[in-house]
């Protein structure tokens, strides 16, 4: 039986959504305004989950798009799963608030502890929830705010949860991921490099970093499958060539390329765009 | 002294059953011992060790029980106390058979070793009556020896003076557990009932002397307990405002607890990170015990699935294997209590999981249990309330690894202990200095606010002990205060982790067999306890009314040779108070007593300065002062005599800092990517007699006298008249490193303000008179501390020449293995490797944290576990260059590390992830002058640390009396961690630091160099 924090990466489940006409119009942005190809999104996105489904063996539930939540794809923001608990957030933009409905009951049917984020004055972005296996950072964002952070703790008392500010970006994972266990995965811009002393002084852990040129190429998706080890997704040398290069260089992973330029356009990240769970840590 | 040198051996020989810093302590009491009061001791000594040594294992037993068995040898010894204690102390050491006892004796002889340290010298001088006016802890041990004679003793003893018996009775308690002769003394002895609840929720009731020490209590549960690793634990009390405080071991209950109620609790004080180190099971029972309390209270935060996964683990471990057929132990479970919310929903989880644990061992569901428990964040951490400097609510977490800042359930700032440089509290504010990150010039300090000044001096005190205990080879030896201290000595007396790991590894018996019980356990409150009897109530009305009064305004006691302390307070109040509180404080001696308790520190920051606030986010700190700031700190000699060393001001980017006795300085080296160590020990050829004297207090004993020559020999640049004046008040004196490179700069604290002035003042003088390679050594009146500090610059070349010189004239050896133990092991395992003081603590915590500091290990007060320092190295004679290359270690810098932040401060935009550590050796050991070697051991004098940026140096200075002579032999120890982007070379760095030391002290001689190097390598780089 796993333990408390065993099987850092291990999913058996994945949770995805599917991507509104609305996505290319109405989804909210930050700074890029260039126009999104909502066909390439959604085929992008399909190949997305083709991998999760096919290739990694996860069980993929896939929750219909809503043309009413143009951001609905981003399904990360919606809900923090981990171990047997998922937190519903209550996202920062108010128009997205209503994603969180679906995903609650999908994972209800995943038979997940539900804890549900009531307070008014929270907010939280499952985007600036970074889970290390041993630690929660929740970055302070224009869309979490310490509330929220501090249900999230809450939620999940068996870990350390750090606060980061969030200085640029949209997100803490907009610059960020895990790589592996024990190994974040980091832009190289100031703000990037900014948060990631502060997560390093905050924490009793030890990370080693992997340094990418850009910052939205920093965030991919780990996962420590059964038969097939490390595995990343992440990006491609098309659209990151300098950072490709250096996840190429992971030699002990599984490595998946996956193109996000669409999304990308919208904020969207690789770990956006799934929420991952691990039905056998359940105890 | 025949007997003490024998006894001597044999504990060496018998190494394994204790730490071996224990020798150490056996020699001093050799040392100690005059030899003309040791006749009959003698006599007694063979006459026991005749009985004894047929029997081969029965000479290791304790004094008591030898006692039982030839009661004729008790009237000498009434007449030989030094050497009782001696033997007594022998015989503690080596006693195996009796782990319980063995722990308490040594333990005893530990504190009393630290207590009696600053009349050793005093009594080496005179003769064995002599003891008994000033060495109240060997009149215990004559009766302990004589405890079957106890008129006789009373004989004895009874002319001694009122502050004897503490000791005495001391004593006393000890043959009373262990013999019931003893018993008749009771009718003089005042016994008082203490409750003490277990962690498994029964009540222990012992009787001990009214006045015995924590010690003596904590040490009468452990045996009760068979628990042998008990370093891990403590004895809490309730103090008058209902506050959980630990039970300091060294000082006497009655004066602690403050009020009649003497209910304690067992309790586990350092968690350790990682349970499964401990050697004994029972010590992983007791730790599960609390533990499970701790879930249970709700003080251990965890989920609802960890919460049934450690319940189940409990029930496995209590009840074994689930049985289906046999009714659940759900009675059991109903009065139980596994969360603070537990339902029914938990103990059906909880069943469910205890199913699946079918066939573990009590054992290894305890280990379970802790493997899942430690995991948990707030594992081990000791919460404190406080507000930041805005008022907001904050919880300050002090644990294994630092010291942690919470809002509500956030962690919002972290503190690692090699952040910390410095940690001090004033009333109810609690500072902590942090070393300044890479990208700022400056130091800063954090300041917090507590509710009171208790608490404010609790979460000091627990800072203190934390770490000491986790960060520390071996305890800082406490300041020994005896006539001019600062503030509060509290230190962490106790054995470290790294010690009691080592003690641990010798524990030499068959696991003990415990019962795991469920069924009495009861709520564990100190309020249903029955209240205390005091068996003579006659005592009660006299003495204790007195002083419990006083206690109760004193947070801590001062005893009556403090007059001189709280001269110097008052002094010190002097600085930062207006006359008008002062005259006040002078007014009300419990006033006085209680600013004494509030340590003012060095330069405590004023509030209104504070620039930053602590907010909700992590980054910033609070920074209060920016200052580059030097001071110097001696913290264990009592009226500091600090020698200065001018600086220049060439970049304000490096800070030089120094901590003064008030404070706990954190000696650790952080280590960045490329750090170098140097150590340079220099000791001089013979102790020069007397250059400078500066005014002697009045009480000061000769030898201490020879102390200031020396260090007057070492001076080169006169002493000033500040210092020599003030010192004499404050025990606090200003530093100023020589920086020869250029590393170093000095400069005024900028915002001292009203405090301090005279200190002020020093600074002035100095910043005049600062020369380049001037070591400025300014003897003071009781104690001196030379300081010199001197970097190395890497990147000077100069030196080369020097360094293959040296090495070319020396003999090369290339010895790694041997090396990296000496690196590895502490002063305790290797007595004559201590000084090179950069063992690594911990055992792998990586070679991230290299250093511990050379305090640790040079401290050398016979309380100290790992004190041989001294005097072993002065038997390196030959001159050795070992060379230990080979053994490059390479460590995957995966490991939880404290210096993290520090590490990894290099931030290159295509650094690739991986990243190892090399570790590099290099000792250079030079013919030393004989003499040394039966020496006392050294006192450490001062010790410090100076950071910049890329450098930090540490300097411990020892004096090392020799027997009679009065003279007294200096050893100066460097710690130099050049950490630096580039590469360093390393023999440029030793060899600067060589002709640095030579330059600096001419008529010393470098005795041991040690160049320790850890490089992180960023693999496969392109």
């Amino acid at each position: 039986m796993a333990g408390l924090m065993a099987g850092f990466g291990l999913y058996t489940h994945a949770v995805v959504r599917g991507i509104p006409a609305s996505l290319a119009k109405e989804a909210l942005r930050m700074g890029s305004q260039s126009e999104v190809d909502l066909a390439g999104a959604r085929r992008e996105h399909e190949a997305y989950v083709e991998v999760l489904k096919t290739r990694l063996g996860l069980e993929v539930v896939e929750l219909p798009a809503d043309e009413s939540f143009p951001d609905c794809v981003f399904v990360e923001d919606a809900a923090v799963v981990c171990g047997d608990t998922a937190l519903i957030t209550r996202p920062g933009a108010e128009s997205r608030r209503g994603e969180t409905e679906i995903m609650k009951k999908a994972l209800m049917d995943l038979n997940l502890n539900i804890v549900e984020m009531t307070d008014e004055k929270a907010t939280l972005d499952g985007g600036d929830v970074l889970f290390t296996g041993r630690e929660f950072f929740v970055g302070l964002s224009k869309r979490t705010n310490q509330r929220g952070a501090e249900i999230l703790a809450d939620a999940f008392k068996d870990y350390a949860v750090s606060t980061v500010p969030v200085e640029h970006g949209l997100h803490l994972k907009s610059f960020c991921s895990m790589g592996g266990p024990g190994l974040i995965v980091i832009g190289s811009s100031e703000p990037a490099q900014k948060a990631l002393k502060t997560m390093q002084q905050m924490s009793d852990h030890r990370y080693d970093k992997l340094t990418v040129a850009d910052d939205l190429a920093a965030n991919c998706v780990y996962m420590n499958l059964p038969n097939k080890g490390h595995v990343l997704l992440h990006c491609t040398s098309e659209e990151w060539p300098e950072s490709a290069t250096v996840f190429e260089k992971l030699k002990d992973h599984m490595l998946i390329p996956l193109s996000n330029g669409e999304k990308v356009k919208l904020d969207g990240a690789l770990t956006c765009c799934s929420v991952l769970i691990n039905k056998k840590a359940n105890i | 002294m025949t007997t003490e040198a024998g006894s001597e051996t044999e504990v060496k020989e018998k190494a394994a059953e204790e730490s071996a810093a224990e020798p150490e302590q056996t020699e001093k009491a050799s040392e100690e011992s005059p030899e003309p009061a040791n006749d009959q001791g003698e006599e007694k000594d063979k006459e026991e060790k005749e009985g004894k040594e047929g029997k081969g294992i029965s000479k290791y037993l304790p004094t008591w029980l030898k006692k039982q068995k030839s009661q004729s040898q008790t009237s000498p010894t009434k007449e030989a106390p030094p050497t009782e204690e001696a033997v007594t102390e022998v015989t503690a050491n080596q006693e195996g058979p009796v782990p319980e006892v063995n722990g308490h004796a040594e333990e005893v002889e530990e504190k009393e070793a630290a207590k009696s340290e600053q009349v050793n010298e005093k009594e080496a001088e005179s003769d064995s009556n002599a003891s008994a006016d000033t060495e109240p802890a060997k009149e215990e041990k004559v009766e302990e020896s004589a405890e079957s004679h106890p008129e006789e003793n009373k004989g004895i003893t009874g002319g001694a003076e009122e502050q004897k018996q503490g000791g005495e009775e001391e004593g006393g308690q000890t043959s009373i557990f262990q013999s019931p002769l003893r018993l008749v003394r009771k009718t003089k002895m005042k016994l008082v009932v203490c409750h003490v609840s277990l962690l498994d929720g029964t009540n222990f009731t012992c009787e001990v002397e009214k006045r015995a020490k924590g010690q003596f209590l904590f040490f009468k549960v452990c045996e009760q307990l068979n628990l042998m690793e008990k370093d891990y634990f403590g004895l809490t009390y309730k103090d008058n405002h209902e506050h959980e405080c630990w039970l300091d071991p060294t000082k006497e209950i009655k004066r602690q607890i403050r009020s009649n109620n003497w209910q304690f609790a067992f309790n586990v004080k350092f968690y350790p990170p990682d349970p499964s180190l401990l050697t004994e099971d029972i010590t992983r029972y007791l730790l599960c015990l609390q533990l499970r309390e701790d879930v249970a209270s709700g003080r251990l935060p965890c989920s609802f699935v960890t919460h049934a996964l450690l319940g189940s683990y409990t029930l496995q471990a209590e009840f074994g294997d689930y049985e289906p057929d046999q009714p659940r132990p759900n009675d059991y479970m109903g009065q139980r209590t596994f969360a603070p919310n537990q339902n029914k929903e938990m103990e059906e989880k909880i069943f469910e999981l205890h199913k699946s644990h079918r066939g573990m061992t009590p054992a290894q569901a305890d280990t379970q249990f802790l493997e899942n428990a430690k995991k948990l964040s707030m594992y081990g951490v000791d919460l404190h309330h406080a507000k930041d400097s805005e008022g907001v609510d904050i919880m300050l977490g002090v644990c294994a690894n630092g010291l942690l800042v919470y809002k509500d359930r956030l962690r919002i700032n972290r503190f690692a202990w090699p952040k910390i440089l410095k940690i001090s509290y004033k009333r109810n504010n609690f500072y902590i200095k942090i070393r300044p990150g890479e990208t700022e010039q400056f130091e800063s300090t954090v300041g917090f606010k507590l509710q009171n000044h208790r608490s404010a001096k609790r979460l000091w005190k627990v800072c203190v002990e934390n770490h000491s205990f986790f960060r520390l080879n071996a305890a800082e030896a406490p300041a020994k205060a005896r006539f001019l201290t600062l503030g509060s000595k509290f230190r962490y007396s106790g054995r470290t982790q790294a010690q009691s790991r080592v003690a641990s590894s010798l524990i030499d018996r068959p696991a003990p067999n415990f019962e795991r019980t469920s069924s009495k356990r009861i709520s564990r409150s100190l309020d249903g306890a029955p209240v205390i009897s005091i068996t003579e109530a006659s005592e009660n009305g006299r003495d204790p009314h007195l002083e419990l009064h006083s206690d109760n305004k004193s947070p801590m006691r001062v005893h009556g040779d403090n007059i001189y302390v709280r001269h110097s307070n008052l002094m010190l109040e002097d600085h930062d108070k207006t006359q008008d509180e002062v005259l006040k404080h002078q007014a009300s001696i419990s006033q006085l007593k209680r600013s004494f308790m509030e340590a003012p520190p060095p330069s405590p920051p004023q509030p209104s300065q504070w620039e930053k606030r602590l907010t909700s986010s992590p980054a910033p700190t609070i920074r209060i002062q920016q200052q580059q700031q030097v001071e110097v700190s001696a913290p264990q000699t009592e009226a500091s005599a600090a020698d200065s060393t001018a600086c220049d001001t060439k970049e304000p980017a490096k800070t030089t800092e120094v901590e003064i006795e008030e404070t706990v300085v954190v000696q650790e080296v952080s280590k960045a990517p490329k750090p170098g160590l140097v150590t340079v020990t220099i000791s001089p050829p013979v102790d020069p007699p007397a250059a400078e004297q500066e005014e002697t207090r009045g009480e000061q004993q000769q030898v201490k006298a020879q102390v200031e020559i020396v260090a007057a020999k070492e001076t080169k640049a006169p002493p000033r008249e500040s210092v020599s004046s003030e010192s004499e008040s404050e025990d606090e004196a200003e530093y100023h490193p020589n920086v020869s490179a250029s590393i170093c700069h000095t400069q005024i604290p900028e915002e001292e303000e009203e405090e301090e002035k005279e200190k002020e003042k020093e600074v002035e003088v100095e910043e005049k008179s600062v020369e380049r390679d001037t070591v400025a050594a300014v003897p003071d009146a009781p104690c001196l501390s030379a300081e010199v500090s001197q970097t190395v610059e890497a990147a000077t070349s100069q030196e080369e020449e020097d360094v293959q010189k040296k090495t070319t004239s020396e003999e090369m050896e290339k010895e790694g293995e041997r090396e990296a133990e000496e690196s590895t092991e502490d002063p305790m395992l290797t007595p004559d490797e201590a000084p090179n003081g950069h063992a690594l603590p911990e055992e792998s915590v990586t070679g991230t944290h290299t250093a511990t500091t050379a305090t640790t290990e040079e401290d050398q007060t016979p309380k100290m576990n790992g004190d041989a320092p001294t005097l072993a190295e002065a038997e390196h004679r030959p001159q050795v260059i070992c060379c230990s290359e080979p053994p490059v270690v390479k460590t995957e810098m995966v490991t939880i590390s404290d210096t993290f932040a520090a590490q990894k401060t290099e931030i290159a935009t295509k650094e690739v992830p991986i990243v190892h550590t090399e570790t590099k050796t290099i000792t250079y050991e030079a013919a030393q002058l004989d003499g040394n070697g039966d020496g006392e051991p050294g006192v450490l004098m001062t010790a410090q640390t100076i950071t910049s940026e890329s450098l930090c140096t540490t300097t411990t200075t020892h004096i090392t009396k020799t027997l009679k002579g009065g003279l007294s032999e200096t050893r100066i120890e460097k710690r130099i961690v050049i950490t630096g982007d580039c590469d360093i070379d390393h023999d440029q760095a030793l060899a600067q630091a060589i002709k640095e030391a030579k330059e600096q002290h001419p008529d010393m001689s470098v005795t041991r160099v040690v160049v320790h190097k850890e490089t992180e390598l960023a693999e496969e780089e392109d």
